[in-house]
């Protein structure tokens, strides 16, 4: 349940997962550089279902109680606006868990993950995320009993933020 | 090291009711590299230096532990709601990959 084993994303599978356009914004700094010859040796690329039941554990995901609060298109993806709110209780034996922020198509899809005790009293957060380009932006929150709620949207981005 | 550090918390200025929940500001300067971005000139990726942790305590009890990537934007504002119990410090640790560390804190007043 740790963001830390994202980290064991290998070169490949991460060229995989973002397709051409994420390796034209990695290789926009290259000048005339081999991207793609160490790609070779490495595993089929992430699954965001799997990634989900992974961080989050498996199960069916209600599409309701989470709000993303964002305009359907961020000027500058080096700073896309993330609010999220979960209309659920905080209460000692009844809350929000984990919720925790994906964009399908960044190289590492998972972006944030936020663990809550009742003593937040209700969950909604905002931070600023980079996306190097539009893609699907799920956010989803388990309940201290497991259950999942969640949102999906897409969101378009005017200028791709892989820089800053 | 200029552009790192001085991290901000901001909370009510104003006593709260006890059960009030309350909005909490935080923001610091990072450079949140995420490792994935090369040099333009010399082609060698840039390393990754990102706060992985953030985590805010109120009363001897966590709040909120945030986990990011480095795809959280450079010099992280992050918000969140704390429930007012009791008068005493709310206070918020930021940690990167390099294992430098930051403290803030902002008192929260309770009528």
């Amino acid at each position: 349940m740790s963001i830390h084993s994202e980290t064991t994303l290998t070169r490949r599978k991460f060229l995989e997962a973002v397709g051409a356009t994420g390796a034209v914004c990695v290789a926009a700094g290259l000048i005339g550089m081999p991207t793609l010859t160490e790609a070779a040796d490495a595993p089929a690329a992430t699954n965001i279902d799997e990634l989900i039941a992974k961080e989050l554990g498996a199960g069916p995901v209600a599409l309701e109680k989470v709000k993303i609060d964002t305009p359907p298109k961020a000027e500058n993806g080096a700073l896309v606006r993330m609010p999220v709110s979960v209309d659920h209780p905080m209460e000692a034996d009844n809350y929000i868990a984990t919720l925790a922020i994906f964009v399908d198509d960044n190289p590492k899809p998972l972006v944030g993950k936020f663990d809550f005790t009742p003593a937040a009293g209700k969950v909604e957060v905002e931070l600023r995320i980079k996306m190097a380009k539009a893609s699907q932006i799920r956010a989803i929150a388990k309940t201290n009993k497991g259950k999942l709620y969640g949102a999906v949207m897409k969101l378009e981005v005017a200028e791709g933020g892989c820089a800053g | 090291m200029a552009d790192i550090g001085e991290p901000k918390v901001r909370g009510p200025e104003k006593p709260l009711k006890k059960g009030e929940v309350a909005l909490i500001k935080t923001l610091i300067k990072h450079p949140m590299e995420s490792g994935l971005r090369k040099n333009a000139e010399n082609g060698e990726t840039i390393p990754a230096h990102y706060i992985e942790t953030l985590t805010a305590e109120y009363g001897g009890a966590k709040v909120v532990q945030a986990t990011w990537s480095g795809a959280v934007s450079k010099n992280p504002f992050f918000s969140f709601y704390v429930k007012a119990d009791k008068t005493g410090p709310l206070t918020v640790t930021w940690k990167d990959n390099k294992g430098q560390e930051w403290t803030e804190k902002t008192e929260i007043k309770v009528e």
